[in-house]
């Protein structure tokens, strides 16, 4: 028996599909190809498998995601998590925040800030910089008209660049993205 | 990739492309602008259109851009919902106020969207089962929620530049 998981956790939690995930040895060569399905590399998730069954826009968005989270230069790799965390936190994606306030906690070696921001939300308290980063993600995430000139010059007075600012914009519209198919097509769960 | 493109969706709706440090930041990232460019098409406009057709879809993209209150990038789909020459039943799917016009299939699409788009943390499994119901197929029921999942992302980038613009 599995359980849906309700609560934010950094536990990341399996990922029970909602909608049939392609099978693997159906696949067309488009799919294999998308999937990076080599014979040393087999193993693939269920929400990979998932999205296989609109493969143009798959193919596009693997390489598109790991640029915005991983690229060189810009605002560093743990706030990118943040950014991540705060649009994953107000969209309620269990596993989207699992896996990067998790991500987060390894990078900064740091639990605090996830502790606080899983006790108070957007009320957590942070230092200005964190602050700023966490509720501009949020605010961008709930409503694009939610943030203001007022949040992005708290940015600016927080120090952050305008290279920094631009991948804080990614990542949290990015993670628009990712809540609106983690969160929907599926259900995180825990194995009793 | 080594330069923006002068045809880029999200530069041009923000007013980005002039010089400044708004133009910079974007330089540093071409590679990117360019993927988020490359998934504009293959959500708006793929060689393989599943049961879901580009008319349909630059409709309910017109329609997302309208439910938050992107008036240019609804224009933008809506000239794309011209090029696609989509019949008079798909064109109304743009309108936040039309509700399907009692088709269960365009319906289901349009409810589906009203929610993903606006209040996606009240998704659950039901809204999923409601879209099986109405004979929508799993992959299109995944084509349906990218195309959503897209232009949340594409709507958000283009308003955080736009504010980045204004305070630079």
């Amino acid at each position: 028996m599995s359980t849906i998981i309700h609560e934010f956790t950094t536990k990341i939690p399996h990922w029970r599909p909602r909608v049939q995930p392609i099978k693997l040895d159906e696949a067309t060569p488009e799919q294999l190809d998308a999937l990076k399905v080599t014979p040393s590399n087999t193993k693939v998730s269920d929400y990979v498998l998932v999205l296989a069954n609109d493969v143009e826009t798959l193919k596009v968005r693997t390489p598109l995601f790991n640029a915005i989270m991983y690229n060189r230069g810009g605002m560093g790799r743990a706030e990118r998590e943040l950014s991540a965390v705060g649009a994953s936190v107000v969209n309620h994606c269990i596993y989207c925040t699992a896996v990067h306030a998790s991500r987060y906690n390894q990078l900064a070696k740091d639990e605090e800030v996830m502790r606080r921001i899983f006790a108070d939300g957007e009320d957590a308290e942070l230092d200005e910089r964190k602050k700023a980063i966490f509720t501009f993600a949020a605010k961008l995430s709930k409503a694009p008209s939610e943030a203001t000139e007022e949040d992005m010059r708290a940015l600016r007075a927080a120090g952050l660049k305008d290279d920094e600012l631009l991948d804080l914009i990614l990542s949290a519209a990015l993670f628009g993205w990712a809540n609106r198919l983690m969160h929907t097509l599926g259900d995180p769960v825990v194995e009793d | 990739m080594s330069e923006l493109s002068p045809n880029d969706v999200v530069i041009t709706q923000a007013d980005a492309a002039g010089s400044g440090p708004v133009r910079d930041a974007l330089e540093g990232r071409v590679d990117i602008m360019a993927m988020t460019q490359a998934t504009h098409d293959a959500a708006l406009r793929p060689a393989d259109p599943g049961g879901l057709s580009h008319g349909e879809r630059a409709a309910l993209a017109a329609r997302i851009a309208r439910l938050n209150a992107d008036e240019g990038l609804a224009a933008h789909y809506a000239a794309l919902l011209e090029e696609a020459g989509a019949d008079e039943a798909v064109s109304a799917m743009a309108d936040p106020a039309h509700k399907g016009g009692g088709d269960a299939r365009r319906a289901a699409l349009i409810a589906y969207t009203d929610l993903v788009s606006v209040h996606p943390r009240d998704t659950a499994a039901a809204d999923i089962e409601a879209l099986k119901s109405a004979g929508i197929s799993d992959a299109d029921i995944v084509r349906l929620s990218e195309l959503n999942a897209f232009l949340a992302y594409q709507i958000r980038v283009i308003a955080g530049l736009k504010l980045m613009k204004a305070t630079a």
